[in-house]
């Protein structure tokens, strides 16, 4: 055998993430398979809306958006249940003894599993979205044509060319702006015995609540509010002021965002706590 | 250069100290028994050896410090620390192609040869595994990497004696090849005795015997007394005694052969024997306890 056969330890890594939990691709597609059903139950009045003129609140691009936003969603849940299993499971069963006898470091380690909600979910989003939104295209023309209207006329009305710009930007900021939300849960998982869930939650929410009572103020709850759904405020709405949602190319503000303090704090909290991470995957015994 | 080195190797949790401080020489190309009750502090020492804990004094595991090069020294040494540390939701040929994707010196047409021999098959998850079938798969990757170093910690635990003997046979066959060094940790001495070419005694942190198994067969004895010679043989001071039949088995330490030849039946005792000798030896009253 070749002494220096050519090994791809992070590419593996991120592989053997995604075959032990296959929720990452799989809640995804089937959020999108529900939005698709719904759809093709819709298009027995897809017709009748396409012949008439258009309304002032066009509804041919809700079904769209719905699905968009619920494919998200469940991305969203199961990036936070995948960081908070993803460090804890490896110890419960003890399974962290094989992948230590491996010449695989903790640094590689770690970051293929930060990888996976800050690019593998993002891209997985993105393929899910952009392909359920595609069939419905296809199939909302099928039927167009089947009723003997010009497609074009559907065509016009539903333009998802916005969209398609805006999700791949919008899930880079999400994930970007998620950043130390993700790493925190990791350290979480790595740290505690059980009950991740709990102990992720119990230090924000007992800061608030002694600030509350302390001050009567409200900073650190909606500091956190803001942290956890900000970023689709952030991504999907002009300026990122969660105001008014982005309508056309020249709304779209990559400038403002990349330059916004949240995105690069959050980015420098998230690398200081994956450090951590890696510390503490070196020294932590099985559970 | 010896494959490892421990010099003062001491590690504590807490109030509660693990290794006192041994000394531990083993050259490539052997195969260590370390043997202990359980609580030794026998994991301890091999997970020191493995770069899995931090420890105190000075420890070199094929030159490195496996500590802070754990990474680079796991291309060089496999490990297998029981049974259980197979991840359940793994199937067999996602376990080949991670092993090929990540390993230097994985060769996956040679574990695949192993996994021919046995019934398991390249689509089953572990947790449809037996126990047995398990350490048969954690085994066959482990022996398809041209590793320097072979680290096994109680690697047969819970399994049936069939597989057991599967296991340090094709070890011994498949495997061991004078060049690689094995270092196996168990409380079933008897099952890997001859297997060995040198054997530690840990007890309570501490090495109690460090011996080659040459070595070992021309300073221990056990003589099989004849009643009239029972006290003459017991003024020779054995290290531990036994009845058995109405006959005293004696166990020697040093003792010249020669002069316990007239005594009776000598022999070379069974690495067991000379466990429980010692062990009585450093905590009096243990045997009669067990």
């Amino acid at each position: 055998m070749s002494e220096n056969r050519k090994v791809r330890p992070f590419y593996w890594s991120v592989r053997r993430e995604l075959w032990e939990h296959s929720a990452i691709y799989l809640a995804p597609a089937a959020a999108a398979a529900v939005g698709l059903l719904g759809f093709l139950v819709s298009t027995l009045w897809l017709a009748r809306s396409v012949a008439g003129a258009a309304p002032k609140n066009d509804s041919l691009m809700m079904p769209y958006v719905f699905t968009a936003f619920a494919v998200m969603m469940i991305g969203f849940l199961v990036s936070i249940f995948y960081c908070l299993g993803a460090l804890n499971g490896e110890r419960r069963d003890r399974s962290i003894q094989f992948w230590k006898s491996l010449p695989v470091s903790d640094l590689t380690t770690v970051l293929a599993k930060a990888a996976v909600p800050m690019v593998v979910l993002p891209a997985v989003l993105l393929a899910v979205i952009v392909g359920a939104q595609f069939v419905m295209l296809v199939l909302s023309t099928i039927v167009v044509l089947l009723n003997g209207i010009d497609p074009a006329r559907l065509w016009a009305r539903v333009d998802l060319r916005l969209m398609w710009t805006v999700l791949p930007y919008g899930l880079v900021v999400n994930a970007l702006w998620l950043a130390p939300l993700y790493a925190w849960l990791l350290l979480i998982s790595g740290w505690a015995k059980r009950m991740t869930f709990v102990w992720a939650l119990a230090p924000p929410l007992a800061v608030a609540l002694f600030e509350r009572l302390a001050f009567n103020s409200t900073h650190v709850i909606r500091y956190l509010g803001e942290r956890l759904l900000g970023g689709f405020g952030e991504a999907f709405s002009v300026r990122g002021e969660g105001k008014k949602e982005i309508e056309s190319f020249s709304d779209i503000d990559p400038i403002h965002t990349f330059s916004s303090p949240h995105i690069w704090g959050g980015l420098a909290v998230a690398g200081l706590l994956l450090a951590v991470i890696v510390r503490l995957r070196r020294s932590r015994d099985p559970i | 250069m010896a494959c490892i080195d421990a010099r003062g190797l001491r590690k504590s949790y807490g109030k509660t100290v693990a290794l006192e401080g041994i000394d531990l020489k083993v050259e490539e190309g052997r195969i260590l028994g370390l043997i202990g009750p359980n609580g030794a502090g026998k994991s301890t020492a091999l997970q020191a050896i493995l770069g899995l804990i931090p420890h105190e004094g000075e420890l070199t595991v094929l030159g490195r410090n496996p500590w802070t090069a754990r990474e680079a020294l796991m291309s060089d040494v496999c490990f297998i620390a029981d049974v259980a540390v197979m991840p359940r939701w793994m199937r067999v040929w996602q376990a080949l192609d991670y092993m090929d994707g990540v390993h230097p010196r994985f060769d996956r047409a040679k574990a695949e040869g192993f996994l021919a021999k046995t019934n398991i098959k390249r689509t089953s998850k572990v947790r449809e595994l037996s126990k047995g079938m398990t350490a048969q798969l954690h085994l066959a990757l482990v022996m398809a990497v041209d590793a320097r170093l072979l680290v096994l910690d109680e690697p047969t635990l819970g399994l049936d004696i069939l597989y057991r003997k599967q296991f340090y046979d094709s070890l011994l066959n498949d495997y061991f090849d004078h060049s690689r060094t094995i270092v196996v940790s168990t409380h079933q001495v008897d099952e890997i005795e001859h297997i060995l070419t040198d054997v530690v005694f840990l007890d309570q942190g501490r090495i109690v015997l460090d011996v080659s198994m040459e070595a070992y067969e021309t300073r221990f004895a056990e003589l099989l007394a004849t009643p009239e010679h029972a006290a003459t043989a017991r003024s020779l001071g054995p290290i531990h005694e036994r009845q058995l039949f109405g006959r005293s088995i004696l166990v020697f330490d040093g003792v010249d052969r020669a002069r316990l030849a007239g005594l009776g039946e000598v022999r070379t005792p069974g690495l067991a024997d000379v466990f429980v000798a010692k062990m009585a030896a450093t905590f009096p009253g243990r045997e009669q306890a067990a």
